[in-house]
């Protein structure tokens, strides 16, 4: 009995409708259909009257939400990929985001997108959206990378007063599995975790680029280096302490993200550690993100678009030559 | 609305004597539209989502005058404690969501406040209402806000006070169609057209969208023609409106129209309209007398953060 990554955000979904009356979950094509990743599958029939398929309006979505929250519901919106979230940019960052700082009254409200690349799904359905999130004060950010980080994550997401941007792999959904969850949340939001133990070099990544980091650092074994992988789980807040102590151990560090280029995590990541622990460096920091064009539909063109084990392989060996 | 007036005119006195740091908006000629749709609100159990032309609107929903000149003022002790100013305030726990400034955003969020009340089983006959200008409904927000509320069969009231200028812009660059309320048809809203100048007109048509509401006959939708007697804000002198319009029947002044229709009712008499408006200004005076007293914030007293969650500490500005 295994179950996958997009198993757990469901089944998180109903512990929470299930324990929590406060909670209801609204997107497009959610209810009868289940999803267009089945991401919510059976769950209005089990939970009548608190799934709702919702109009093609992302904007309305938020604005629905916002005013649910200050209601003192816990609404979970689904956006049905998280580059259709642009359409709802004004909603999350200006009336979510600034509600608490404004008026005092925490806006608790969840919003799921189903973020990262996959073959052929193309320019708009392959979006990394997390930092432009993370850039806006009053969001917190999460990338779960594990099965159970993706369970637990998800229901400390909804139990939290402020709103939350959960960025979910849609690679990882079915091909990520684990023999169960996890019974217990290991770390709370904000911490960041050791995937791979390593000595030699940091390789700091989030979400599927965790997978592909440790691919990485297994094929490195055979030339004697011994790569440390940290997940961060969560964008906003950033762990730097995790990170800072990591690049301790190993002085080098290398940033991985699958989002476009400029700016982003992996700038932060390395102007952090720049600033903050240069002193435990003994290379320059480097980092490695998808290509600086929109994300190509074709299969070959999208495997050369992202980091791969093979790119970030090519990186370290770079890092560690110094 | 004599209330909104005022204050308005104190807010204006403030803004040119250089008291009040950023914009003022005012709602001047629209006090009849925004009163009578607060009237018909029941505070305490509807929402009211304000615009920025609508202090008439709140203080009739029950908004301390007090709210107002702290927020314009920045004192310490509003509602928004200097973190935001002028008419972006609010009491959303009270049912009167503060605005951003982002135009049609509110539609969504008062059907939210009000899909929440349906989800928690006390909607009861409660309603939900916004108003926002003929500029307002060339967004996106609200063409989605407004088509989610009439789906949702919400008891919503969207009133449209159409000051005939978004900014310096006419409504010939705003919108094609002859009229806004043919709007209502298309989203399956029950349309209401008044002219927003004539007060008795305005407050029997916006009661009666807000009964409809009310009694469950699904959201209603209201366009108010009038014209802003002003500019955008105070540092607009609006010299793009033509003399022709203000000259017109749509310039009327719908203070002054209501003062007539009352006396010649036998509701009020001139003496004590006369007695109001010494009664407001007093009150006015007690109160900016107060706030100016009052500490403005302090940037080595205030948390800094963003979030309610004490543990999730923002960035540091310098690293």
């Amino acid at each position: 009995m295994s179950i996958t990554y997009i198993d757990a955000i469901r089944e998180a979904q109903a512990h929470l409708l299930a324990t929590d009356p406060r909670v209801f979950l609204y997107g497009q094509d959610i209810a009868t259909f289940g999803g267009a990743f089945k991401a919510t599958k059976n769950l209005a029939v089990e939970f009548p009257g608190r799934v709702y398929d919702s109009p093609i309006s992302e904007d309305a979505m938020i604005g629905l939400a916002v005013g649910a929250a200050i209601e003192g519901l816990r609404p979970i919106i689904e956006m049905q990929f998280a580059d259709f979230s642009s359409i709802a940019f004004n909603q999350i960052v200006n009336q979510a985001a600034t509600h608490y700082f404004r008026t005092g009254i925490p806006i608790p409200m969840t919003v799921r997108l189903p973020s990262g690349g996959t073959p052929g799904s193309g320019p708009f359905h392959s979006q990394s959206m997390e930092a432009i999130y993370a850039h806006y004060p009053g969001l917190v950010v999460l990338t779960p990378a594990t099965v159970s980080d993706a369970y637990h994550m998800l229901i400390d997401a909804v139990k939290l007063d402020d709103p939350v941007i959960y960025c979910e792999h849609k690679f990882l959904y079915r091909w990520l599995k684990a023999d169960q969850i996890q019974p217990t949340n290991s770390l709370p939001i904000g911490k960041a975790r050791i995937a791979r133990p390593g000595k030699h070099a940091t390789v700091v990544a989030y979400s599927a680029m965790v997978h592909e980091a440790i691919r990485a650092a297994d094929r490195l074994v055979a030339d004697g280096w011994d790569i440390e992988v940290v997940d961060l789980r969560s964008i906003k807040p950033l762990d730097i302490d995790t990170v800072l102590s990591s690049v301790a151990r190993t002085g080098r560090l290398l940033a991985v993200g699958e989002a476009f280029p400029w700016g982003g995590v992996t700038a932060e990541v390395i102007s952090r550690v720049s600033s903050e622990g240069f002193h435990l460096l003994d290379a320059p920091p480097m980092r490695l993100n998808a290509r600086d064009t929109p994300v190509p539909y074709h299969p070959n063109l999208w495997a050369a678009h992202r980091p791969t084990p093979e790119s970030i392989c090519h990186a370290l060996r770079q890092l560690l030559s110094f | 609305m004599v209330r909104g007036r005022f204050v308005e005119n104190k807010l204006s006195s403030f803004y040119k004597a250089g008291k009040i740091v950023g914009g003022v908006y005012l709602g001047r000629g629209q006090e009849a539209v925004s009163a009578s749709l607060a009237c018909a609100l029941q505070p305490g159990k509807d929402v009211f989502a304000p615009s920025i032309r609508d202090q008439a609107g709140r203080d009739a929903f029950g908004e301390p005058m007090i709210d107002c000149f702290r927020t314009y003022l920045g004192s310490v002790l509003g509602p928004m404690r200097g973190r935001d100013g002028n008419i972006h305030r609010g009491r959303p726990d009270l049912g009167m969501p503060a605005m951003i400034s982002h135009l049609g955003a509110q539609v969504a969020v008062v059907a939210g406040m009000l899909f929440a009340k349906r989800q928690k089983g006390i909607l009861a006959d409660a309603v939900g209402a916004t108003c926002i200008g003929d500029g307002s409904t060339s967004t996106g927000a609200f063409h989605e806000g407004i088509n989610l509320a009439a789906m949702e069969k919400l008891p919503m009231v969207i009133v449209v006070v159409n000051n005939q200028f978004a900014y310096s812009t006419p409504n010939t660059r705003q919108f094609a169609c002859r009229d806004l309320v043919e709007k209502a048809a298309g989203y399956g809203m029950r349309g209401h057209a008044v002219d927003g100048t004539d007060f008795l007109a305005t407050a029997s048509v916006i009661a009666h969208a807000v009964a409809q509401a009310r009694q469950g006959n699904g959201p209603q939708f209201v366009v108010a023609e009038l014209l802003r007697l002003g500019g955008h804000g105070e540092h607009d002198d609006a010299s793009y409106i033509p003399e022709a319009v203000r000259g017109s029947h749509l310039g009327r002044d719908c203070i002054q129209v209501a003062e007539e229709q009352l006396i010649a009712q036998g509701v009020f008499t001139s003496d004590e309209i006369q007695a109001i408006y010494q009664e407001t200004n007093d009150e006015i005076l007690r109160v900016t007398a107060q706030v100016q007293q009052e500490p403005v914030p302090d940037p080595y007293q205030d948390d800094w953060s963003a979030l309610s969650t004490p543990h999730l500490q923002p960035l540091p500005h310098q690293a």
